[in-house]
């Protein structure tokens, strides 16, 4: 795979479709993302944000229409050949929605090193690099624990603690404060934010509509499987009309003292009403 | 745990068996409690521990002499008590259920084993051989001490460390991996299936009868099949992302100190003592 260049996109997605079995999960979808970009994938439950994740991770392959990395077709044959797939998981890292998956080491050490011990890292590197992305995401404490003792919050950040060992260059991640207390959240978001800067390209998939302007500098809105908007996190959360018919809000009906019934677009949120 | 439920209604076997299981869970707590105390076992390096303490569970298993089991057993309570396992630990979690479980099994022995008669049980007639008793202490007294041994190893070492240890002193990779994981998501998988069994019980009014039963217990069997199979997937694909490519690597890092290369050949020489002695 060939090194990062700012002219050329990390992922080039072109009419990607696939399916799980009858059920189209991504229609004809184009999108290209370049370096630097910091990307939320907007879209209600089965819109097809997870499914696009998994392909730009390589786990899984359009049926239809293909997907570039760096320039590079992204296809199951090349990731067939050792060297050009770990160059490809060393740059492109994805935190799943559920930690319980991706946290299958006996401990919260063996789940950081896992990365790096699978691609054959020196040992002593391996032990520093694992210190420091402990203390980093202030986690030393629980190297010994394991992942069903932890808390939600705790395993999240065990989650993109395991990833970022790496020093990946694209983070791609899914519904990053799903199941998160309010504390937690707002741990989990300062994380996000202070990884983000800088040169990684940060693509996340949520329909959380409070985090994006933290996290994001363009949004694309998902519906069936198809991009239906796109712009930027505050062009988005005012355009009401695009979040009603994508799912992302609902008309909130209620009462006012005089008796008065009417409706108005409602999203929810942490901390803050409406 | 009681087998009736707050409501006064009999809960099913397959609810109680999934209580006492989340209930281990809690077990595991307690249990890395003991492993972090500062005692002769939690000192020792994993796989001198294993090393250490393997032959002596065979031995004992094996052993044909009653004094020499009886005096492997004696030394294994002595490392309990130097480890600070308290024996109503060891009572609660080993000596019973084995006596239990034994128990059951040698049961007949006393009563079938031809030789000397030594007393006769009043009313029912039946005769206790001495020959017999000796069989029936012997298999009780062999799986009590390489039980002890066993549960004393698991309780003095954090369990990641065993499986570590297991991997340096090269068992196979696979099947170390496999017994981990199992480790890792069965409690995840059983907790699904209790907070199923709640969410069931939560929404219902009533009894149902047996073939009702026995008809949600099949579909839930069902989801939670489906639900394994799915979490399977995904944890596969979540360690390729990583750069899992088939054969996993672990790093290893015990270190042995002067107290694991005195208490090393001191447990060696008691398996070797007992392994002549116990012939």
């Amino acid at each position: 795979m060939t090194a990062p260049n700012s002219a050329v996109p990390v992922f080039e997605v072109r009419d990607v479709t696939f399916r799980y079995h009858a059920v189209t999960a991504l229609d004809g979808l184009n999108l290209t993302i370049m370096p630097g970009e910091r990307i939320a994938l907007l879209g209600a439950n089965g819109s097809g944000k997870s499914t696009l994740l998994s392909i730009l991770d390589g786990l899984y392959f359009p049926q239809k229409g293909g997907v570039a990395f760096c320039g590079q077709p992204l296809t199951e044959d090349r990731l067939q050949t050792q060297e050009i797939e770990f160059d490809f998981r060393r740059r492109v890292a994805l935190v799943f929605q559920n930690p319980d998956v991706q946290l299958f080491n006996p401990t919260v050490f063996d789940e950081v090193a896992f990365g790096p011990l699978q691609m054959r890292w020196p040992k002593a590197q391996i032990l520093d690099r694992v210190s420091e992305i402990l203390e980093q995401m202030e986690i030393t404490h629980l190297k010994d624990r394991s992942p069903h003792h932890l808390s939600m919050g705790e395993k999240k950040r065990v989650a993109l603690a395991s990833v970022l060992i790496l020093d990946p260059e694209v983070l791609l991640l899914d519904e990053p404060t799903a199941a998160l207390d309010p504390k937690s959240e707002s741990q989990m978001i300062d994380f996000l934010v202070s990884c983000s800067g800088g040169r990684k390209t940060v693509v996340t998939a949520t329909h959380d509509l409070d985090l994006i302007e933290d996290i994001a500098d363009c949004c694309h809105i998902f519906q069936s499987g198809r991009i239906v908007g796109a712009g930027t996190a505050a062009e988005i959360v005012k355009d009401h009309a695009l979040l009603l018919s994508t799912n992302l809000i609902h008309a909130h009906r209620h009462a006012h003292a005089s008796g008065e019934l009417h409706s108005h677009p409602h999203r929810h949120g942490h901390g803050h009403g409406h | 745990m009681s087998g009736q439920s707050r409501s006064g209604q009999s809960r099913g076997v397959i609810e109680r068996s999934l209580a006492t299981f989340v209930d281990a869970l809690q077990h595991t707590f307690h249990a890395e409690e003991l492993a972090k105390k500062r005692g002769l076992l939690q000192r020792l390096d994993a796989r001198v521990k294993i090393v250490a303490i393997l032959p002596l569970i065979i031995i004992a298993a094996l052993a044909r002499q009653l004094t020499v089991i009886c005096a492997l057993f004696t030394f294994a309570v002595a490392i309990a008590l130097l480890s600070r396992v308290p024996p109503s630990t060891l009572a609660k979690r080993v000596w019973l259920p084995v006596l239990a479980f034994t128990g059951l099994i040698s049961l007949p022995a006393p009563f079938l084993t031809p030789g000397k008669a030594i007393y006769s049980l009043p009313l029912l007639g039946w005769t206790i051989t001495a020959q017999g008793l000796r069989s029936a202490i012997y298999l009780i007294m062999r799986a009590e001490t390489a039980a002890t041994f066993s549960i004393l190893v698991i309780l003095c070492t954090p369990w990641t460390n065993v499986l570590k240890a297991l991997r340096v002193l090269r068992f196979p990779t696979a099947l170390v991996v496999i017994v981990g994981m199992t480790y890792r998501y069965i409690f995840l998988l059983l907790q699904t299936a209790h907070d199923m069994f709640q969410s069931r019980k939560s929404r219902m009014v009533g009894q149902l009868d047996g073939r009702e039963l026995r008809r949600t217990a099949t579909a839930s069997a069902g989801v939670l099949m489906s639900k394994t199979l799915q979490l399977s997937e995904d944890v596969h694909l979540a360690m390729r992302s990583r750069g899992f490519r088939g054969e996993v690597y672990v790093l290893n890092e015990f270190q042995t100190g002067w107290f694991d290369w005195v208490m090393l050949p001191l447990f060696t020489g008691i398996a070797v003592l007992a392994f002549w002695f116990g012939r």
